[in-house]
């Protein structure tokens, strides 16, 4: 088992996703219960389902400084840290610490992968269209490379691309980053936009629900694919006294199946145990699980499961997917800042979509949302190819 | 700060160098003949080796390589792949298949299209419940996915595989990653020496070098042809005892000093 890492502060983090621009959008709609689905309007052939677009991407294009980078995940990209005062606090910790004391770790599935795919649906002679024949754009560090030269950041700058996980894993190796000395703060997060590899990807897998995903409905159909943006800003604790913290995370592989998940849970109970561990906790003291419940068949009986035989019924749990739909390599740093909300403002987010509960679901489930003080809050990501992901954040102690 | 780390396996394959001994032999001027087809990765089940798209291939064989040298379980080590473009076959093909047929693509083809693949298929292949990661870069993959692996061997102190690799381009996306030929490599790094140390490295982060490291002896084309080639190549040249210091870029304006400190 891993040693207890010291905690990090938390010291600024934002999100855009379906439910809005910015964390006050986000918690309105989680305290309403108003998810941010739509029927499926993105691209020239849409696919009958449903998705989580973030509105206003098309009209935010990006500066004219940053015109190589121009596609939609590096609008999105853009978009999201123009929220919450983000770019400011990246600034200030430029002023504090110098650009090249700062890592930068995001996350992201497919990055770019859309102009790619747009450049093949107009190809001029065989070849990339004249406006699209920008390499930055066609490899899956572009949103890193991006949000570096959109921050002026310096130091070590480093793609997670591990799907579903990604930008969970983002919070791992920033910790190990600062806890070597090698840099004093970092900007994680994670950046994934719809596109046709995606919908069509998933679709092709048949793990697409035509109707909006329902996660841990005993008649779920799949999953509901989602867009967002999401960014953190981690400091040493002294730093930022009252910001909530990194407590702990876990990583660990299945080593049983390229999309499909270990059919007891292993891998993600190692994650799970991995992050308690860093943290110094034990699982009763845990206040909420944000789940990764996709509404996959296999993805929420395994995960619930997982949470029925480890967690007292005083520890609540619900995924949020129901809300933004999955936003795949987004999904860790959206998650991760749901789980920084329900700390905040004592709310735990209601399992939207789980209109009549899978039987294998515990009395864990929080089923709508509850005021609650929540002092310790995780986060599940699990990705393709069984890679796991878990995150531990708490109150700054009093 | 600087960090050290310690080899204890090295795995590399490219058209024209089928492992390590074959870069040694390359060095000492005697041309080793060129690997027959595709990396074996012998690590894989027969079944998977079918299944698997070039870029798993390829990773997975410089994995095994260098795991075999070190003589450690696979499983035991944490992983980290580093791919600048991940199988860009497979991104060719799901582009066109979208630009002309989108329901028709393959659910294979997708699942491995994730830039985690190889990552997954390795886990899977050695019954590896350690941490897994794949990471990029673009041109700087190998040095920032050395910083990360050092990392988390130090931070975590466990040993941890390192593979890096990309595959050649394919049709519109060839002239645009300029990647023309395969080219992979690996290393087992522990935080601490032991009867398994091959090599010591000092690790520093550094403003980046004004001129890029080059292969020195070795052929200019083999760097032109592949990114991480390109950057991996001053490395295996320094673990071949040819050199004691090279310096890969690890990020826009950031380098990552490579000292040697003993060679076993």
């Amino acid at each position: 088992m891993p040693q207890p890492i010291h905690p990090l502060a938390v010291s600024a983090y934002t999100v855009t996703s379906a439910l809005g621009h910015g964390v006050a959008d986000h918690l309105r709609a989680l305290e309403a219960a108003r998810g941010g689905l739509r029927p499926n309007d993105f691209g020239d052939a849409p696919l009958a389902c449903w998705i989580g677009r973030v509105d206003g991407v098309e009209d935010a294009p990006l500066p004219a400084a940053f015109a190589a980078w121009e596609c939609r995940n590096n609008r999105l990209a853009w978009l999201g840290l123009q929220q919450d005062g983000f770019l400011a606090q990246a600034e200030a910790a430029i002023a504090c610490y110098g650009a090249a004391r700062i890592a930068l770790v995001l996350g992201t599935s497919t990055a770019s992968i859309g102009a790619t795919e747009e450049g093949y649906r107009r190809l001029e002679n065989g070849r990339m269209p004249a406006d699209l024949e920008r390499s930055g754009v066609h490899m899956p560090h572009s949103l890193t490379a991006f949000v570096a030269a959109a921050l002026g950041l310096q130091g070590p700058a480093l793609t997670v691309s591990t799907a579903c996980s990604s930008s969970a894993k983002v919070f791992a190796s920033a910790e190990r980053l600062i806890r070597l000395g090698l840099v004093d703060a970092a900007v994680v997060g994670g950046v994934d936009t719809l596109c046709g590899s995606v919908l069509f990807g998933f679709n092709s897998l048949e793990l697409v629900s035509p109707e909006r995903c329902r996660p841990f409905d005993r008649a779920r159909r799949g999953l509901s694919l989602g867009e967002a943006a999401g960014f953190a800003l981690l400091e040493r604790a002294g730093a930022a006294p009252a910001a909530p913290r990194l407590l702990g995370y876990g990583e660990a592989s299945d080593a049983h199946h390229m999309s499909t998940p270990h059919p007891e849970g292993l891998g993600a109970e190692l994650a799970l145990r991995d992050a308690l561990a860093r943290a110094g906790l034990d699982a009763a003291q845990v206040d909420y699980i944000n789940l990764h419940g996709t509404a996959s068949l296999k993805n929420d009986e395994v995960e619930a499961a997982l949470i029925g035989r480890i967690f007292p019924a005083s520890t609540r749990a619900s995924s949020t997917k129901g809300y933004t739909g999955h936003t795949l390599g987004a999904a860790g740093i959206v998650e991760a800042a749901f789980a920084l909300l329900a700390l905040e403002h004592g709310f735990v987010p209601g399992n939207l979509g789980g209109d009549e509960p899978d039987p294998a679901c515990g009395p864990q489930f929080a089923w709508r949302g509850e005021r609650r003080d929540v002092r310790i809050a995780l986060s599940n990501s699990f990705g393709f190819g069984g890679n796991n992901a878990c995150l531990a954040f708490g109150k700054a102690a009093a | 700060m600087s960090m050290r780390v310690h080899v204890e396996g090295i795995g590399l394959w490219s058209p024209q160098l089928a492992d390590f001994a074959a870069l040694h032999a390359q060095l000492q001027g005697t041309p080793p003949p060129a690997p027959a087809g595709k990396p074996p990765a012998s690590t894989l089940p027969a079944n998977e080796r079918r299944r698997a798209p070039e870029s798993v291939l390829l990773a997975i064989e410089v994995a095994g390589q260098a795991v075999a040298m070190s003589g450690r379980a696979p499983a035991e080590l944490a992983c980290v792949f580093g791919s600048a473009f991940g199988d860009l076959s497979i991104t060719d093909y799901m582009c066109e298949t979208l630009a002309h047929a989108p329901t028709e693509l393959s659910p294979t083809r997708f699942h491995n299209s994730v830039h985690n693949a190889a990552a997954g298929y390795w886990t899977i292949a050695t019954g590896c419940h350690a941490p897994s990661s794949a990471v990029c870069a673009w041109h700087d993959s190998t040095g920032a996915g050395l910083l990360e692996a050092a990392a988390m061997a130090l931070a975590d102190q466990r040993p941890v595989l390192f593979v890096c690799s990309d595959v050649a381009g394919a049709g519109p996306l060839a002239p645009i990653t300029r990647s023309t030929q395969a080219f992979g490599c690996a290393f087992v790094l522990a935080p601490e020496t032991s009867p398994r140390t091959l090599a010591t490295l000092s690790l520093q982060l550094a403003p980046r070098a004004a001129t890029p490291m080059d292969g020195g002896a070795l052929p200019a084309a083999w760097s032109e042809a592949n990114a991480t080639a390109a950057a991996a190549l001053p490395l295996l040249v320094v673990l071949a005892g040819r050199d004691r210091h090279c310096q890969m870029a690890a990020a826009g304006g950031l380098g990552l000093e490579i000292l040697m400190e003993n060679v076993a």
